[in-house]
């Protein structure tokens, strides 16, 4: 299937308005593994012909990992810059896949001047589901397969998200196991506060080892996630065990976009 | 006589109890200001459920339970300490027992039993700290005075427990004998459902004469172990069975992924991006900060002072954080010791020197490290863990906001990460023109 993946410039030109934007981020863009994450949301839009537009070239980086990491300048640079291009564009909705996207411009944006709603991609994906847009009719694909969740921390306990992606996965017809450290009590991969663009500190583990255990643990096939950096770190961690016959790491998206034959 | 030296003795201890709470509201008021008024009607409903309720300790229900066995028994057995009062101002014996009848028997023995369990939650806590040594009440910054405190308290209790049964078992014997000072027919019992079976048990044996004496070892004891723990409670992580209510009153009521605004980079900011702009169009009555995040206490918020100073040191927050979990040297815990410590050791000077007197100490490198900063995900599980709502996330962000944009102390690879974002708007070293390629790979 052709992706079909309009810019808000183009939309503009020919005088259209699309009711969301897709905010892809950084690992969407760039990151080899992340940009499979991103045209399998992509897909599903197509698919259901959820009127949407990206930014392209027009969008810059969120501004979260300068702001975790202390610099508030480089962060607000970020969010201004930002805010005047959605801004100039009227947007009003936007979706994401990314958690760390997500939390910034739902929750930092608006004081600086950014009103936006904003979704999580699982959230965007379930509305589709509960709507009748989107059918996953008699899939087989997960059918019984043991899949686990593994909570992003900007997604959980930053935005108390947890309910959209798990029914997701029970939508697959597979079974959900919980990690023993789940949803508010879930470990963190290690990634953020922009630990993503830096060594660990000293220490006797490496923290999505520690989490990789917990997954391998709840004897689930699938480990699913919902975040680029929790996804990076999740393979890494599995490779490391050398479980990648056994157990793979896929974004909910991906589970959906799969089962729908997309 | 024995009025006047309780008297005496009650105004000492309440005295020197509100010299030590108004130092501490001293302290926390050397706090930066955060709004954290309005929402009445959550802000209640969360202290009910967190501090009243205790919510967030069943998430592991074996100290929970034992946590509330003590916490219960405290409550209650103030009413008995009214009575202490009451006596101890009058000269009286068991005031309430007249004008209550039936339900003096009934309360008193309903706080007997809440202090048996006290006592058995005790004992359980004791052993959890020494003898089964649980880790996350052993690890290194517990070293010393913290341990220390943390048995003394329970120690305390203990003796507390001991005076309130010797009291009203000594006295339970002493009506038997028809001796008592209460006002009860004698010959008879109280009634009361434990002291009732342990005074004869333990006292039989001692003369009446000397059962009186026990008896007021117990009472003044009683008095005594009160007026003592309170004042002890300023020192002490015990301090949060005080400040837990204010704390989670003052919760953060945002989703725990928002970090703070900093209102003074919006302003630079708005003038980089348009130099036409009104350097004071941005917020006229913001007082250009003394410096970038946080250095020492000063530069934090007084809500943060707060949770410093409610901080029960029970680790929940260490056991749950990843950095440490793996071995960091980061502990969230910690974080907020040494916040309350290095708020002490300044109050205290400032309070001798003066105000404007700097001790050329600071929270940042005389307490916490760069290391222990640097090995946060931001992944807020501290932050959900701890029972009484304390956030030592904005404390470590706070911190590393100064050693980043104060003085540009950051690890390499992060510099290079802001550059990246600076230049071409990713953390990544791609152009943004590339941005869309993905859209025309296979
Ligand atoms: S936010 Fe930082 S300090 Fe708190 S648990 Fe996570 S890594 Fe540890
Ligand atoms: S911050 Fe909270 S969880 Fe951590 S030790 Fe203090 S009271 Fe316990």
């Amino acid at each position: 299937m052709n992706l079909h993946v309009p810019t808000m410039a183009e939309m503009k030109a020919k005088g259209e308005n699309p009711e969301i934007l897709f905010w892809v981020g950084c690992s969407g863009s760039f990151d080899d593994r992340a940009k499979k994450i991103t045209k399998a949301v992509v897909k599903i839009l197509n698919s259901c012909k959820v009127s949407f537009a990206v930014l392209g070239t027009e969008e810059s980086c969120s501004g979260d990992p300068a702001k975790r990491a202390g610099n508030e300048f480089t962060y607000q640079m970020q969010a201004m810059m930002n805010i005047e291009v959605l801004n100039g564009y009227e947007v009003k909705k936007i979706v994401t896949a990314c958690p760390h996207c997500f939390n910034t411009l739902k929750n930092e944006y608006p004081e600086l001047g950014g009103n936006y709603e904003v979704v999580h991609h699982t959230q965007l994906i379930q509305d589709l589901i509960n709507t009748g847009k989107l059918i996953l009719e008699n899939s087989e694909s997960f059918k019984g397969k043991k899949i686990t969740f593994h909570d992003p921390c900007y997604l959980g306990r930053a935005n108390d998200v947890y309910e959209a992606p798990r029914q997701l996965i029970e939508k697959l017809d597979a079974e959900l196991v919980e990690m023993k450290r789940c949803k508010s009590k879930g470990l963190c991969c290690g990634a953020g506060g922009a630990q993503m663009f830096k060594e660990a500190e000293k220490g006797n583990k490496e923290i999505n080892i520690e989490r990789t255990e917990d997954a391998v643990e709840s004897a689930a096939e699938i480990i699913a996630t919902g975040c680029p950096f929790c996804n990076t770190m999740m393979t890494d961690g599995i490779k490391n065990a050398e479980k990648e016959g056994q157990i793979k790491v896929l974004d909910v998206a991906e589970l959906i976009a799969n089962a729908a034959e997309l | 006589m024995s009025i006047l030296f309780f008297v005496l003795i009650a105004l000492l201890g309440l005295g020197f109890f509100s010299l030590n709470i108004w130092k501490i509201r001293y302290n926390i008021n050397l706090g930066k200001p955060e709004e954290r008024s309005g929402d009445v009607g959550k802000r209640l409903k969360t202290m009910i459920l967190v501090a009243f309720g205790q919510q967030k300790m069943f998430s592991r229900p074996i100290p929970a339970l034992l946590h509330l066995c003590l916490y219960v028994a405290f409550v209650i057995t103030q009413v008995e300490l009214f009575e202490i009062f009451a006596d101890g101002l009058t000269g009286e014996h068991r005031m309430f027992l007249n004008g209550l009848g039936g339900f003096y028997t009934f309360a008193i023995s309903f706080i007997e039993i809440l202090s048996v369990a006290a006592f058995f939650a005790t004992v359980m806590f004791l052993a959890r700290r020494n003898l089964l040594k649980l880790p996350r009440l052993n690890m290194k910054e517990m070293i010393g005075w913290p341990t220390k405190d943390a048995n003394l308290i329970l120690i305390f209790e203990l003796i507390l427990l001991v005076c309130i049964f010797t009291m009203n078992g000594a006295d339970e014997v002493l009506l038997n004998r028809g001796a008592s000072h209460a006002a009860m027919e004698s010959g008879n019992s109280f009634g009361f459902s434990v002291s009732s079976f342990l005074g004869p048990l333990f006292f039989d044996g001692i003369s009446t004469g000397n059962l009186h004496i026990v008896e007021r070892i117990g009472w003044w004891g009683h008095l005594f172990m009160v007026l003592g723990f309170l004042n002890y409670l300023p020192y002490s992580k015990h301090f949060h069975i005080l400040l837990a209510f204010p704390n989670t009153y003052y919760s953060n009521l945002e989703k725990k992924g928002k970090f703070n605004n900093m209102a003074s980079v919006t302003k630079e900011v708005k003038l980089m991006m348009d130099p036409t702009a009104d350097p004071y169009a941005v917020d006229p009555n913001a007082a250009p900060p003394s410096r970038f995040g946080a250095k020492d206490v000063t530069d934090l918020s007084w809500k943060n002072l707060m949770d410093a100073y409610t901080c029960t040191e029970c680790g929940r927050c260490t056991s749950s954080c990843p950095a440490n979990i793996t071995g960091k040297l980061l502990s969230p815990r910690k974080i907020m010791m040494d916040t309350r410590d290095r708020l002490v050791e300044l109050g205290e000077s400032k309070r001798k020197n003066g105000i404007d007197h700097e001790d050329g100490k600071s929270l940042l490198g005389d307490y916490i490290t760069e290391e222990e900063l640097w090995a946060c995900t931001s992944c807020n599980a501290c932050v959900d863990e701890c029972p009484v709502n304390i956030d030592p996330l904005t404390i470590i962000i706070d911190l590393r906001r100064f050693l980043v944009m104060e003085e540009s102390k950051i690890p390499n690879e992060l510099t290079g990460m802001l550059t990246n974002i600076e230049n071409n708007g990713a953390p990544w070293q791609f152009s943004q023109n590339d941005r869309l390629n993905w859209a025309n790979e296979e």
